[in-house]
């Protein structure tokens, strides 16, 4: 048994650890072991999506092998441990790109799937599932189950966004995109409240390929930010920047997030970016994956850990719930470093359990304050659930049931295609089982 | 004939062989031959590799690991399409300690895979390689065989035979075209100690490892501590008086 904890580093919990390094022994162990297990990969998801305290854990970062590329087409197949970010390192300098990738490239192909994960170009291409061709899934009792969008689709809709459920997923074809090279041309526009926001977006979508905002929910509630927006760049031949890593050393014995400092941080990053708005050209790295340089920076929280809370709210009652939801953080002056405001495109997810729909997306940081921080997320699980809107299981370790399955209508579907062997700290929660 | 740098990996399995692959080909095209003892499991690795490296040759070989003629005609085999600028012989095995002392069979087999088989390899290799007075002989050797230790003495035991090896043939080819590195790593995240990573042990990350190793055959350097630390530490394990070193826990 091994303690594992989740990026959130709620909780830690006793695991049988179990590395499937070798597709060939994949199936055996998988049928073979004590179950229940769960596929886990990078283990960046934030609450217990990715844990089964006291049960198998089943650890693919050791499937990173690339199977196929085709440089003609774009068609890339590998193993479902393999990172996103070993992906992009090969693909790119060869004129192509992953055309979805979340806000880490630290994630393994088969956690993207299974959260269907987005990115910032949600209004043009979707989530992560959109671009799988096809995957393959073995089952604990043996079964292999090849899927994709024109093949057993029913197996592939519960595959993608299925939180690893429905089985393991060992292998994928991806399609990936057309780029000119690793750059991009950005621009950041600072905004004053929500009204500008929205204008912003709204604007902003036919153009840029690339929007999300970071909105300071400290200052008022009203809801001043800085919005992104950017688009692929041909600007040729460039030096690339050296990547600095700097790890979080220790976790410190307090959460170096409270009040005061997140209201100097949130001041300071305001007036630095606004001084610094504009146009100019930048590369991938940095763009899409800001704080892939800071490893380990989930530790500032300190030993009790912190929550993620993301909703996605449709965009007729968007802005009035937004609204509400900033305010009740302002008042409780719990507010996080990271809040992110996003509007997601009119498309409906491929996955039964997908998160992204149609509308607006907040996600905001909180440290774990016990009582006081689990007071606030039940305020704002009702603006949610008044809004019609839904919670991301990726960044959960609390929603309440019913705002699960409020949420999630083709929940019942999905049951069906879950495997008996298979089980997380979520499912037991949200599901019963 | 090509120019590209020419490199066999003996283990080509092995996670540390497989990242230091991975660097070559992506430092440039490179000729890579890789043996192992399965011929589904090497097949993986060249897949990736050729992935990543279209430009590059990659040739598969399945071998034997402890047969004499075998290895000999394996080598012989290999060096015939072409001067070898690089040898990486990265196999072994770990088992458990009190394995080896319950089992005389798994003490012999432990002395055997990590020791004896590739001295073997080495030696084939260095009959091809002082005919060319050309290449290099990259040897895995291991922290372990800087002292022996009641955790793992039998597996020490046979890196440290490596040692000695390796330091009788850098004596043979001082001064020539052959060079003879000898790589020891301290305890790194691998399919090998992945039983020690639930106990807590700290171990270093495998791509960190493999880029020193990658750095360290280039330069030719005689002997790799890899991460860098471990010769101090390893000096100090190795001088400690034995009425202090009886007394430790490790
Ligand atoms: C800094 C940061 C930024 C982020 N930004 C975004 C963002 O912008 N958008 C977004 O959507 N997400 C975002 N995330 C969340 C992250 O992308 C997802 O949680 C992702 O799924 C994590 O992948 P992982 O490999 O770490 O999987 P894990 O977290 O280990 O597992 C996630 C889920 O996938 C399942 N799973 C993993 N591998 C397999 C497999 N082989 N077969 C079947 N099931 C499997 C697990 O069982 C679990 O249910 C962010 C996370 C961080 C830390
Ligand atoms: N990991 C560490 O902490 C550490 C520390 C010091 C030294 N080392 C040394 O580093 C080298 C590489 O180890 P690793 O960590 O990369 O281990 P690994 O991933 O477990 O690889 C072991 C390799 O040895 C091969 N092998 C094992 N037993 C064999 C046998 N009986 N016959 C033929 N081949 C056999 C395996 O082949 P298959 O794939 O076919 O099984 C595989 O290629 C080894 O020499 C090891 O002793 C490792």
């Amino acid at each position: 048994m091994r303690q594992v904890t989740a990026w959130g580093r709620l909780s830690a919990s006793p695991h049988h650890v179990i590395n499937l390094n070798d597709p060939s022994t994949a199936r055996y162990l998988i049928c073979h072991g004590i179950h229940p297990g769960l596929a886990h990969g990078m283990g960046r998801s934030y609450g217990d999506v990715c844990l089964n305290p006291e049960g198998t854990l089943w650890v693919t970062t050791g499937l990173d092998h690339f199977i196929a590329f085709d440089d003609c087409t774009g068609r890339l197949a590998c193993e479902a441990g393999v990172l996103l970010r070993d992906i992009q390192r090969l693909v790119i300098p060869r004129g192509w790109i992953l055309p979805v990738t979340p806000g880490t490239q630290l994630v393994t192909v088969g956690g993207a799937i299974a959260n269907d994960v987005h990115g910032k170009n949600h209004h043009v291409l979707g989530s992560f599932g959109d671009h799988v061709q096809s995957l393959t899934l073995i089952r604990t009792d043996g079964e292999v189950i090849q899927c994709g969008p024109n093949e057993q689709p029913d197996w592939f809709a519960a595959t993608v966004g299925g939180l690893g459920l429905t089985g393991v997923i060992t292998q994928a074809e991806i399609q990936l995109l057309r780029v000119a090279g690793p750059w991009l041309e950005t621009e950041t526009v600072p905004y004053a409240n929500l009204d500008e926001f929205f204008r912003l977006a709204d604007d902003s979508e036919a153009e840029w390929e690339h929007t999300v905002s970071w909105i300071d929910c400290i200052s008022g509630g009203g809801g001043r930010g800085l919005f992104l927006r950017g688009n692929p760049a041909d600007v040729g031949e460039q030096p690339e920047p050296v990547g600095h890593k700097l790890t979080m050393p220790i976790v410190p014995p307090v959460s170096l997030v409270n009040r005061l400092s997140l209201r100097l941080f949130n001041t300071a990053y305001y007036h630095l970016k606004k001084w610094q708005a504009g146009r100019t050209i930048t590369h991938y790295e940095p763009f899409f994956y800001p704080l892939d340089n800071l490893l380990e920076w989930n530790r500032m929280y300190g030993p009790k850990g912190f929550f993620q809370y993301q909703s996605v709210v449709p965009r007729d009652v968007g802005q009035d719930a937004v609204q509400a939801m900033l305010k009740e953080i302002a008042r409780s002056g719990d507010g996080s470093f990271l809040a992110v405001l996003k509007t997601f495109g009119n498309r409906q997810s491929i996955g039964m359990l997908s998160f992204p729909q149609p509308g607006v997306t907040l996600a905001l940081d909180f440290p774990n304050h016990g009582d006081r921080t689990h007071k606030l997320f039940e305020r704002l699980d009702a603006i949610v659930h008044e809004a019609k809107g839904r919670i991301y299981p990726a960044k959960d370790a609390r929603m309440p049931r019913e705002l699960f399955e409020a949420g999630y209508p083709r929940l019942a579907e999905f049951i069906k295609y879950r495997d008996p062997g298979i089980s997380s700290g979520l499912s037991r929660r949200l599901m019963g089982s | 004939m090509n120019n590209k740098k020419r490199i066999v990996i003996i283990g080509a399995t092995s996670a540390i062989a497989e990242q230091c692959a991975r660097l070559w080909v992506q430092n440039q095209p490179a000729d890579l031959t890789l043996v192992g003892r399965d011929a589904q499991r090497i097949e993986r690795v060249a897949t990736d590799l050729k992935v990543r490296s279209p430009q590059s040759e990659i040739r598969v070989v399945q071998a034997e690991f402890l047969d004499p003629d075998a290895i000999n005609a394996t080598v012989v085999n290999i060096v015939k399409s072409g001067h070898v600028d690089i040898v990486l012989i990265a196999h072994g095995s770990l088992p458990e300690q009190t394995e080896c002392q319950n089992d005389l069979q798994s003490c012999r087999d432990t002395l055997e895979i990590n020791g004896v088989s590739p001295v073997l390899y080495a030696e084939a290799f260095a009959k091809e390689m002082e005919k060319a007075n050309h290449g290099t002989i990259a040897l895995i050797g291991s922290v372990a065989g800087d002292r022996g230790r009641k955790s793992n003495y039998v597996y020490g035991a046979a890196k440290g035979l490596v040692t000695r090896y390796a330091q009788g043939l850098q004596h043979r080819f001082a001064g020539c075209g052959v060079k003879v590195v000898l790589i020891k790593p301290g305890p790194t995240d691998t399919p090998m100690t992945a039983h020690l990573k639930g106990k807590g042990a700290k171990l270093a990350p495998v791509e960190g490892v493999a880029k020193q190793i990658v750095e360290g055959v280039e330069s030719g350097k005689p002997v790799i501590y890899v991460p860098g630390k471990w010769r101090l530490i390893m000096m100090v394990i190795r001088t400690l008086p034995a009425f202090v070193f009886n007394k430790m826990e490790i």
